[in-house]
């Protein structure tokens, strides 16, 4: 006989341990509350992030400056006028961006997971990250000037390297008849490795130490070139990218299934999962561009949030992006300030907090992802 | 020659199968073929299911039972033949309507073991789900009252990682009702459960089929079994329909024989006079 409390049918298996009385079980509770509550976090951590640097101010001028601002008050500022101009000109726009990327990354990550069904997937794995970095190599090696449409020849080339390699993965897995993920995870992986090495082909062809720093520099990310105009051409693209992926959560949840129990609950499988590379593929490309190839935050915080929470989509999703951008804010004040004068590019600093922190969760296993 | 084209022709014009004549027909599969990379695995198959009636398919490995499944569900197109589900084509069906009216239980289904048996469960309602995904009051109270028919309501919170084989297939079970189908595909509903949870849960299924008027299908490797629940049996070899009818029409010492290729007797059930199958053993394997 098996142990494991058997029921022994119809006639005795009343229910005894019955987890809830009530006569219909109730949506999850708390998550609205989480989810304030993270919202909450985010913006704490922004405060502190502008506070932070340099030149460092208390937080409580900080949020002075803001109330100010936010009520419009024009008397004579109490603190240095200089100080305006770095808080709300160099600071916030630089915080807002690491949120968004940081958020952006969060929430690819755990769709790339999704897709995949596999917990260490990253948003850079169907060529993301070499295509963009390909395109940011040329640009840089060509010396294209920094100032095209607004964002830059080295943005816009690494967007557009980030985007044409996630088509043509996409094109080359599909050739074999219907596209699988494991093809489309093979092809990403193959299509990858050769454009990283047409991209360290032109470090090498360049012999130019300084283009070389600058782009290893870019590929492990950075948040120094940011601006008003950048947090206004990306921010809209990341919200609604954002919000696509988050309208997609239920399908996604049933996606874990295999493909065929997806279609047996009326999910049309192949639609919807290339709706959602696109969409995740235009965010990703987006955060990239903004701030070059920050590692590990779309491979640790979704799983991070997953283990704590667990996989429903519908909450993983906005709960991860709340968590990447408190943890991007916090990686970005440290990149500035560690080395101070010198930035160390966001990138490091996302490895080297993540890991740790990632290998605790994994050792605390509060939902057991993998039995 | 003539002969042979005729029919050839005729099959282009079947009237009763676009507007089925008996109103309590739900699936009918006219002519199905379906051929794995040239090696045909079904030929010309014909079937009906109606609401209340249970058919078991049974077959030899290899006879193409599970593929009779996956094109009656749409996993698989026939290469030839229709497939008719309330009087239109199954592929006209769109699929989130599909899978309101037809629900499948897989064979060892690939569960994710991170979500809850309430989560699983909760998953069938996705065919009535709006776009941002939110279920309503009603879809819960659905999956609760599927999930108190198969027994695992006490295990609502466990997460499907922590379950037993059993238990598992009931909430893949419980699953399939919440879909409120009509019609139930269920792919060797019982295989891998010991002998208290096969009873258990076929019983629960034709308890269903009766009680909602579900037209239901279900492969069996086990002959006894299949005899015990089905009001008909279909005997499939080597994609072709042997026989078909009540089980003590389709469970003969011949047919068996004849397909299965091994000799066995039938005797009645002592309960209730239903065929069960021996098998002849040659030398017997106890002294």
């Amino acid at each position: 006989m098996s142990p494991s409390g058997k029921q022994t049918g119809a006639k005795t298996s009343l229910p005894v341990h019955s987890p809830q009385k009530d006569v219909v079980r109730q949506r999850p509770r708390g998550r609205g509350l989480l989810l304030l509550a993270g919202l909450v976090a985010v913006a704490v951590t922004a405060l502190l992030g502008v506070a932070w640097g340099s030149l460092s101010i208390p937080p409580a001028t900080v949020a002075a400056m803001f109330w100010r601002r936010a009520v419009g008050e024009m008397t004579a500022v109490p603190w240095p006028a200089a100080w305006e101009t770095v808080v709300f000109e160099i600071r916030l726009p630089r915080v807002i961006l690491a949120a968004l990327v940081g958020g952006a990354l969060s929430q690819a990550g755990a769709v790339y997971q999704g897709l995949f069904r596999n917990p260490l997937a990253d948003p850079y794995l169907i060529g993301i990250s070499s295509g963009a970095g390909l395109g940011a190599t040329v640009a840089i090696a060509l010396g294209l000037p920094l100032r095209w449409g607004g964002l830059g020849a080295v943005s816009l080339l690494a967007f557009a390297g980030a985007l044409g390699a996630t088509i043509l993965v996409y094109i080359l897995s599909r050739t074999g008849g219907r596209p699988s993920v494991t093809t489309l995870l093979l092809a990403g992986v193959a299509l990858g490795a050769f454009l990283s090495s047409v991209a360290t082909f032109l470090m090498f062809h360049g012999k130019d130490a300084f283009q070389t720093v600058h782009i290893v520099g870019w590929l492990m990310g950075s948040f120094a070139l940011s601006s008003w105009a950048r947090v206004r051409l990306l921010g809209p693209v990341l919200a609604v990218g954002g919000a696509l992926l988050w309208a997609y959560a239920h399908r996604l949840n049933v996606l874990q299934l295999d493909d065929e129990q997806a279609q047996q609950l009326g999910i049309p499988v192949e639609r919807t999962r290339l709706a959602l590379i696109v969409a995740v593929s235009l965010v990703t490309a987006t955060a990239v561009a903004v701030s070059g190839v920050v590692g590990f935050v779309g491979l640790i915080v979704p799983h991070a949030v997953r283990l704590i929470w667990g996989p429903d989509h519908r909450f993983l999703l906005p709960m991860s992006v709340l968590a990447g951008a408190v943890f991007m804010i916090l990686a970005d004040g440290l990149a500035r300030s560690l080395l101070s004068p010198t930035e160390l590019p966001v990138g490091v600093v996302t490895a080297f907090c993540g890991a740790p922190f990632f290998l605790y969760l994994l050792r605390q296993k509060r939902r057991n992802v993998h039995s | 020659m003539l002969r042979k084209t005729l029919p050839r022709l005729d099959a282009s014009w079947q009237p009763e199968l676009f507007a089925p004549t008996d109103g309590r027909v739900m699936l009918e599969a006219c002519q199905v073929t379906f051929s794995f990379n040239g090696t045909p695995v079904l030929d010309q198959v014909d079937l009906r299911l109606e609401a209340g009636k249970m058919i078991g398919v049974i077959g030899p490995n290899g006879a193409g039972k599970s593929t009779l499944v996956r094109l009656l569900s749409r996993s698989l197109t026939p290469a030839d033949g229709r497939i008719w589900l309330n009087g239109h084509n199954l592929n006209q069906w769109r699929p989130a309507e599909l899978a309101r009216v037809l629900a499948v239980v897989p064979q060892d289904p690939e569960l994710p073991p991170a979500f809850t048996a309430w989560e699983m469960v909760l998953m069938g309602r996705t065919p009535y789900l709006g776009w941002m995904g939110q279920e309503s009051e009603h879809d819960r109270a659905a999956a609760r009252r599927a999930m108190e028919e198969t027994h695992i309501w006490h295990l609502a919170d466990r997460l499907i990682g922590q379950l037993s084989g059993g238990e598992r297939q009931r909430v893949v079970i419980a699953r399939a009702l919440v879909q409120e189908p009509r019609v139930l595909l269920l792919d060797e509903p019982t295989a891998h459960l010991d002998i208290s949870y096969q009873v258990e849960i076929l019983s629960l299924i034709v308890r269903l089929v009766k009680g909602r008027r579900l037209a239901a299908l279900a492969i069996f490797h086990d002959l006894n079994l299949a005899a015990q629940y089905c009001d008909e049996l279909v005997l499939l070899s080597r994609g072709q329909v042997v026989a078909q009818g009540a089980p003590g029409q389709v469970l003969t010492v011949s047919l068996l024989r004849q397909v299965y290729g091994t000799e066995v007797v039938v005797v009645p059930h002592p309960q209730n006079g239903l065929p069960t199958v021996l098998p002849v053993y040659v030398s017997s394997p106890v002294n």
